[in-house]
């Protein structure tokens, strides 16, 4: 029953206006950063501009990797917001709940597919950023070596890394849209839910810049912090160090998020 | 063994902080009834409803359809029942069809019900339209066609025909009608007595979220047999010989008519009087107090 839910919970998502919304960012964001880059050529001994950023002209490998860099701040959060932050909240919007929860689905497979489709959303929004990138990256600087922080990697190493860095990325975007689901399940308001989703995002940024807190040590445990871990398999030796703590930090914030969104899911009265 | 009711509720409450919703709410609907759960808006029908469907749960006491209870377990308790409560929802961004197919989806088939159904309630030329578009009638079928496609042995329905044309609801009641000429058991809950009045066997009147009476309808109406209604040419003076003739009881004069209770004798002896002092009769009807007249009795606390 939980497949059949997940398969329609798809099948609704592809029949609503934000999630092209979300996907659409996802692609033409890659394409705004490369006419940019045509646009005004970052000089490679520039010290103050991101390193794959300095090698963005010599190849368009290093595109990818600079949408992660950049997307992490505020545009993969509001793309996973978007649509995991209404998934439950629509269906108060819409109220569709006393609709769906008076077939022969259970709450907890509706929860759990609502979830697996909103995660899906999360990696499809992903694999078309890296496809866009590589593509539009591709289109403008070629498709030569990438210097890493270590050394230079041929075109093929440097796409395995691409979609290692997309896989490490993809669990804290993961992460963060488990707190949307939550803060859909208990807001009821999809504007809430994502809204709230980017705040909690923005506020666990602002630890970089607080003086009262140990930056170092918050960012740690931030959330948002992990989606620059993919940039530790760009060092030779490979640091899986920051690797594990991501993937670690990620669950860390999912699986409670999730936990106390089900027990919610589960117990709420659908009085609307 | 004896089979379980489609619908028992046992003490049955909801309360949201200091209001009390529902309070000590007990009925049972048998196989076969069309059971009409009438009073006025805001009396706790749709609440009760509610914890029937498994969507809110009770604060005290029990409910079980056919035997199993919706709030431990909504699937085993919701496998022979459909219904909706207020108005049917869907997703507006899908056409009519697409939302059936969803449910169809979730109740584990593939939809084969879905052109019977939607030709039942008369939607299939609308079906590949947008519900977005779809009209407050036009939501009310579908949510009839959903519940249908379940093939349900008992159907809650929450005000069906509200906000419906007169042919509209006309064609909504036929199609209850024919339903449970097919051996569905129907709870329907409104606040309009005409509609119990055509429709159901049984009734349970429930007010600020309490049973006032529960029991047959025909019970109910009988309770108003021995009394008339008599519109006269000269209302005050027919009442006064009313209450002078041997045998008349509960005079009372409403609207410009008089009401009365009496034996059929002493009703006839009124007509006589009523003729030999001149007093002109328009109509001297029996069973006066409509079902609409017991409503108003027993919530305002005459019954």
């Amino acid at each position: 029953m939980t497949g059949r839910a997940y398969a329609w919970e798809v099948r609704k998502l592809a029949a609503q206006r934000r999630t092209y919304l979300g996907l659409a960012a996802a692609a033409v964001a890659p394409i705004v950063l490369v006419v940019a880059i045509r646009v005004r050529p970052p000089h490679p001994t520039d010290p103050g501009s991101p390193f794959f950023l300095r090698y963005a002209v010599d190849s368009g490998l290093a595109v990818p990797l600079l949408m992660l860099l950049f997307a992490s701040v505020w545009l993969f959060p509001l793309v996973a917001a978007l649509v995991a932050g209404d998934i439950v909240a629509a269906e108060d919007g819409n109220r569709t709940l006393k609709t769906i929860l008076t077939r022969s689905a259970g709450r907890g497979a509706i929860f759990v597919a609502k979830v697996a489709a909103a995660f899906t959303y999360v990696l499809a929004a992903l694999l078309t950023m890296v496809v866009t990138s590589l593509v539009a990256g591709g289109l403008s600087s070629g498709i030569h070596p990438l210097p890493t922080f270590s050394t230079v990697v041929s075109p093929s190493r440097a796409l395995l890394l691409i979609a290692g860095s997309f896989a490490v990325y993809a669990l804290p975007a993961l992460g963060i849209a488990a707190i949307a689901v939550l803060f859909s399940t208990i807001s009821r308001n999809s504007a809430a839910a994502v809204v709230g989703t980017l705040l909690a995002a923005l506020l666990m940024q602002l630890t970089q810049i607080l003086p009262v807190l140990d930056s170092g040590a918050a960012q740690r445990w931030m959330l948002t912090t992990q989606l620059q871990a993919w940039q530790a398999l760009f060092r030779t030796p490979l640091d899986w160090a920051p690797v594990l703590h991501a993937a670690y930090i990620s669950v860390v914030y999912a699986v409670p998020a999730l936990a106390v969104a089900w027990v919610h899911f589960l117990r709420r009265d659908v009085a609307g | 063994m004896t089979a379980a009711a489609p619908v028992e509720l046992r003490g049955l409450r909801k309360t949201y902080g200091e209001l009390v919703a529902v309070d000590d709410v007990t009925l049972t609907v048998a196989a076969g009834d069309v059971y009409g759960y009438l009073g006025p808006n805001g009396a706790g029908k749709t609440t009760s409803l509610r914890m029937m469907l498994g969507l809110i749960t009770p604060t005290e006491g029990e409910v079980r359809l056919f035997g199993e209870d919706p709030i431990a377990d909504p699937v085993a308790a919701l496998a022979d029942v459909a219904g909706f409560v207020e108005e049917p929802a869907f997703y507006p961004y899908l056409t009519g069809r697409r939302n059936l197919e969803l449910l169809a989806a979730l109740d584990g088939s593939d939809g084969e019900r879905i052109d019977e159904v939607l030709r039942l309630v008369e939607l299939d030329g609308r079906a590949g339209d947008r519900v977005r578009g779809y009209s407050h009638g036009m939501r009310q079928r579908l949510g009839l066609a959903a519940a249908l496609m379940r093939r349900p042995r008992l159907l809650l329905l929450d005000e069906p025909t509200t906000g419906l044309d007169p042919a509209g609801m006309r064609d909504m009641r036929d199609l209850v009608r024919r339903l449970a000429g097919e051996g569905i058991t129907i709870l329907l809950s409104t606040h309009l007595m005409s509609e119990v009045e055509q429709l159901c066997n049984r009734l349970a009147i429930i007010q600020l979220g309490r049973i006032r009476y529960e029991g047959e309808l025909a019970d109910l109406v009988a309770r108003a047999d021995g009394r008339y209604r008599l519109d006269a040419t000269d209302p005050a003076r027919a009442a006064e010989i009313c209450r002078a003739t041997p045998g008349i009881r509960d005079v009372s004069e409403e609207d410009g008519s008089v009401r009365f209770a009496a034996g059929a004798a002493a009703a006839a002896t009124v007509s006589v009087r009523l003729a030999q002092d001149g007093i002109g009769v328009r109509a001297l009807v029996p069973g006066g107090r409509s079902l609409e007249e017991r409503f108003f009795e027993i919530t305002e606390g005459e019954g």
